[in-house]
């Protein structure tokens, strides 16, 4: 097989870290070949370096056999270099067509550029109409035309930075079959990703990155997740204990709780009992009520009453700082800007939610010692990797912060703790460690949601799964025995089958 | 060539040294735009900031230094405290107003009888009437969402319409030959606010900010209340998960800031200004937003800050009688000064890197 991307010895460093370090690689033509490694593990600074948004300090890279160096994303495109990025750019108000069309060095006529379209839709087995608005897509369709965009440009090289992440199992299967389709054409398709059943299923090759360096390139269908997980972390990662958990009284209630849609998703009639010692798991497609079921919970949007009830007591109209004090917890998803404040020390940072079941004030006077002290009692059982209590919460790793961030709740001894995609953008160690804590803690008592778009994860943790659809909850089913096909119904919104006829 | 690298955070010694360089450049650029105009630059510098301290009537000059730094400095220092959660205040102008005219209506309406409770009560009149006046944005924006910029900044022209009405109306003195203006409080011994020690130009109105200096330096540094405004400021959404309800904290330092901003009013006017006139605005409520950033919105920063431009009106007041120069150089100056430090600013976010 041709090679159609070469790397040698390609090196990067920012202030303070190495970010690529002697990279050495090949990506053949018709091969999907995935690129493996934990968050911070270099996979992005070197995907910017081939889509020319970064410029590599040493080393040099080869595209078809002749040298390649672009210097901005524009030179990348017109060497046959295409990129789907995890976040989508596309305008809401235009359509498909317009989309696309915007992204073009010369786009052709509209006309002629939707034939185009939808004969490349259909020939990919990516059903889109030309004509519909972003907004009316779902996340897949949407990552659709991302795609379609790419392929308008007849890549050489197609690099897809974890496109999975926001797809349903079903919309991930259609994916694989036209990047499968793709490959038998010939095009070349750097795939990056974090999740190893689906590298282990769909990719030819996979080559592990490590802080920055090359652990090795191999045939993913020949290493079990555990060795692959292993070479990307450095260690075997610890198993995860779910043992000594026994559901007890329930202690959360919710009923009846709607939730007008601001910007984003209504909540309707959501409806749940939550069990001390137990571990719900709430799976669903961003973008489906979860930050909005979240912050009912959390009590940054406060409900009707009667809504939300904590071992009897009615929360439903209590803010953040109430519910703390009641022993209902939360953990958003967003650690930068949410649950901490990136400027800010982690002193400073317990202060946020830990004022008052730690008590770091009184009479409102900052108790700075018993802050400082509390900061340095969640670095140490959570195994914070920081300087001190002193660092900025924003100088610490995506991983580090989140357990950070969890750990400051768990030490809180919730009643409720509730988390929203708690290992999202986190390294497999750190991820390990954030989930056996939930479990500890359950095990201890409390009763845990987790919302998470990791089907694995919620798989692994909880006790009980539902799954959340355009803002409404599916019944719980026990985690025992269920199968990814009934999930994937599941969060296609198809509760029992008996929703789908009384909307139509 | 050269560009420009995020700093991971920003450091103290940049904090610090951008003012002052802002300061020098100011001081540089201005001195050019002098010599442009035909005038002796560093004459016309050393006029500016050197002879009100030092120079032959330095006498005459340095008490002003005070009488025009305390009510920058007691503005600043509330601004402050809103500029750190984000909320934006650009109407002390027109609180500062509010808050003379209230005061000194307590004392005209009490004329002419001397009691000890007058200046007491005028100085709650005044932090009243500059409260009340911050409130409006501050109710307009949480109940119907509209910018509190623009609304305090356009209340300022309608708090001077007020302050000529009063001048021109209610307010003028019966006694004053028709003239536009209030009696002058420095006349009325239970309204006055005189100078405490002589020639130190120090009056209630200095006390007052450095009172404002230290609990907003306490408050900030010390209290939950602080750490609120400040994660306001720094995450809005970090703040609301904190339990921070945004109405609350946009009333509290819109109020604040508003009261602060009448107590600076209410003793300029029972103080060096006397009288509600026509014009009793005179810019302290706008240079204040310089003196807040300058300072870093920190209260030592605005303490220094609130003696430099100080140092500004008093220099250009002297530069225009002894050198000639136009009434506009101090704003000039004060404008240049707050450009520069923005553009500074820069520096304390980025590092400046050789292109390789």
């Amino acid at each position: 097989m041709t090679n159609v991307f070469q790397a040698e010895g390609l090196g990067k460093t920012y202030p303070g870290v190495r970010a690529n370090d002697d990279v050495s690689f090949t990506v053949s033509a018709g091969e999907i070949h995935a690129l493996l490694g934990e968050n911070g593990a270099g996979k992005s600074t070197l995907v910017k370096m081939i889509y020319g948004l970064v410029r590599p300090d040493e080393g040099r890279m080869l595209l078809l056999d002749a040298p390649y160096a672009p210097h901005d994303p524009k030179a990348a495109r017109a060497a046959g270099v295409a990129m789907v990025f995890q976040h989508f750019s596309l305008f809401e108000a235009l359509t498909v067509a317009e989309n696309i069309a915007l992204g073009m060095e010369n786009p052709p006529p509209r006309a002629e550029l939707s034939r185009r379209i939808a004969e490349l839709s259909q020939g990919y087995g990516l059903p889109l109409n030309p004509a519909r608005r972003i907004a009316a897509l779902s996340a897949g369709e949407r990552q659709r035309v991302e795609i379609l965009r790419c392929l308008l440009q007849n890549p050489r090289l197609l690099i897809m930075d974890e496109p999975t992440s926001v797809l349903t199992p079903q919309e991930a299967e259609i994916l694989f079959a036209t990047l499968r389709q793709l490959a038998e054409a010939g095009t070349a398709i750097l795939y990056i990703s974090h999740k190893l059943e689906e590298i282990r299923s769909h990719c030819d090759r996979a080559t592990i990155l490590r802080q920055g360096k090359v652990m090795g390139t191999v045939n993913p269908r020949a290493h079990s997740a555990r060795e692959l997980a292993a070479m990307m972390v450095g260690a075997e990662m610890r198993v995860v204990d779910r043992s000594g958990r026994k559901p007890g009284a329930p202690v959360l209630e919710v009923r009846n709780l709607s939730l007008p849609s601001g910007d984003g998703m209504a909540l309707k009639d959501v409806a749940l009992t939550l069990r001390s010692g137990e571990i719900l798991g709430i799976g669903g497609v961003a973008g489906n009520g979860q930050e909005e079921l979240l912050s009912a919970l959390s009590g940054e949007a406060p409900t009707a009453p009667g809504t939300v009830t904590l071992e009897g007591k009615d929360l439903s109209r209590a803010g953040p700082e109430l519910r703390r004090r009641a022993g209902l917890l939360a953990v958003p998803e967003d650690r930068l800007g949410h649950t901490a404040v990136p400027e800010f020390s982690l002193t400073e940072n317990t202060l946020l939610t830990g004022t008052s079941r730690q008590g770091l004030a009184r009479h409102g006077l900052i108790d700075r010692k018993a802050a400082t002290d509390f900061a340095r009692q969640v670095i140490q059982s959570f195994d914070v990797r920081t300087p001190g209590p002193a660092t900025a919460a924003g100088a610490l790793s995506g991983g580090n912060l989140q357990k950070f961030v969890i750990g400051r709740e768990v030490l809180g001894h919730p009643r409720v703790l509730v988390v929203n995609q708690p290992t999202w953008g986190v390294d497999a160690g750190a991820a390990a460690s954030i989930r056996q804590a939930l479990l500890d803690l359950a095990a201890e008592g409390a009763g845990v949601i987790v919302i998470s778009q990791d089907l694995d994860e919620l798989l692994e943790l909880s006790d009980r799964f539902c799954a959340l659809n355009q803002g409404r909850l599916s019944n719980p089913h026990p985690t025992d025995g269920l199968t990814i096909d009934e999930i994937g119904l599941m969060l296609g919104g198809a509760h029992g089958m008996e929703v789908a006829h009384v909307q139509a | 060539m050269f560009r420009l690298e995020p700093r991971a955070s920003a450091p103290l010694l940049w904090q610090v040294v951008t003012p002052l360089l802002a300061v020098l450049a100011t001081i540089i650029v201005g001195g050019a735009l002098f010599a442009a105009m035909g005038f002796d630059p560093v004459a016309s510098i050393r006029t500016i900031f050197w002879d009100p301290l030092f120079g032959p009537a330095a006498g005459y000059s340095r008490p002003q230094l005070l009488v025009k730094a305390g009510p920058l400095i007691l503005i600043a220092s509330g601004l402050a405290l809103g500029f750190r959660a984000g909320i934006w205040n650009i109407g002390a102008e027109g609180q500062y107003i509010i808050g003379a005219i209230s005061g000194a209506a307590v004392a005209l309406a009490a004329y002419p009888l001397e009691a000890h409770w007058i200046f007491p009560a005028m100085i709650l009149a005044g932090a009243a009437g500059g409260w009340a006046w911050g409130m409006i944005p501050a109710m307009l924006r949480n109940w119907f969402g509209a910018s509190e910029i623009l609304v305090s900044l356009m209340l300022v022209y309608v708090a001077q319409r007020i302050a000529a009405w009063m001048a021109f109306g209610p307010m003028k003195n019966p006694e004053g030959f028709n003239f536009p203006g209030s009696r002058n409080l420095q006349q009325y011994e239970s309204a006055s606010n005189p100078e405490l020690i002589a020639n130190s130009g120090l009056h209630w109105g200095g006390v007052a900010a450095v009172l404002a200096l230290a609990a907003t330096w306490f408050i900030m540094s010390r209290h939950i209340l602080g750490f609120h405004i400040r994660t306001a400021g720094a995450a809005p959404r970090a703040a609301r998960f904190a339990g921070v309800r945004p109405e609350r904290l946009v009333a509290l330092c819109l109020g604040v800031s508003g009261a602060l901003a009448g107590l600076a009013g209410l003793f300029e006017v029972a103080g060096p200004g006397g009288q509600i006139t026509e014009s009793f605005g005179s810019g302290y409520g706008f240079t204040a937003i310089i003196v807040a950033f300058l300072g870093r919105l920190h209260p030592l920063g605005i303490l220094l800050a609130g003696l430099l431009l100080a140092l500004t009106y008093i220099g250009g007041e002297l530069a225009q009688m002894m050198l000639n120069l136009p009434a506009a150089t101090v704003q000039v100056f004060q404008g240049m000064l707050l450009f520069f430090l923005l553009g500074f600013d820069i520096l304390t976010r980025y590092r400046i890197r050789r292109r390789a």
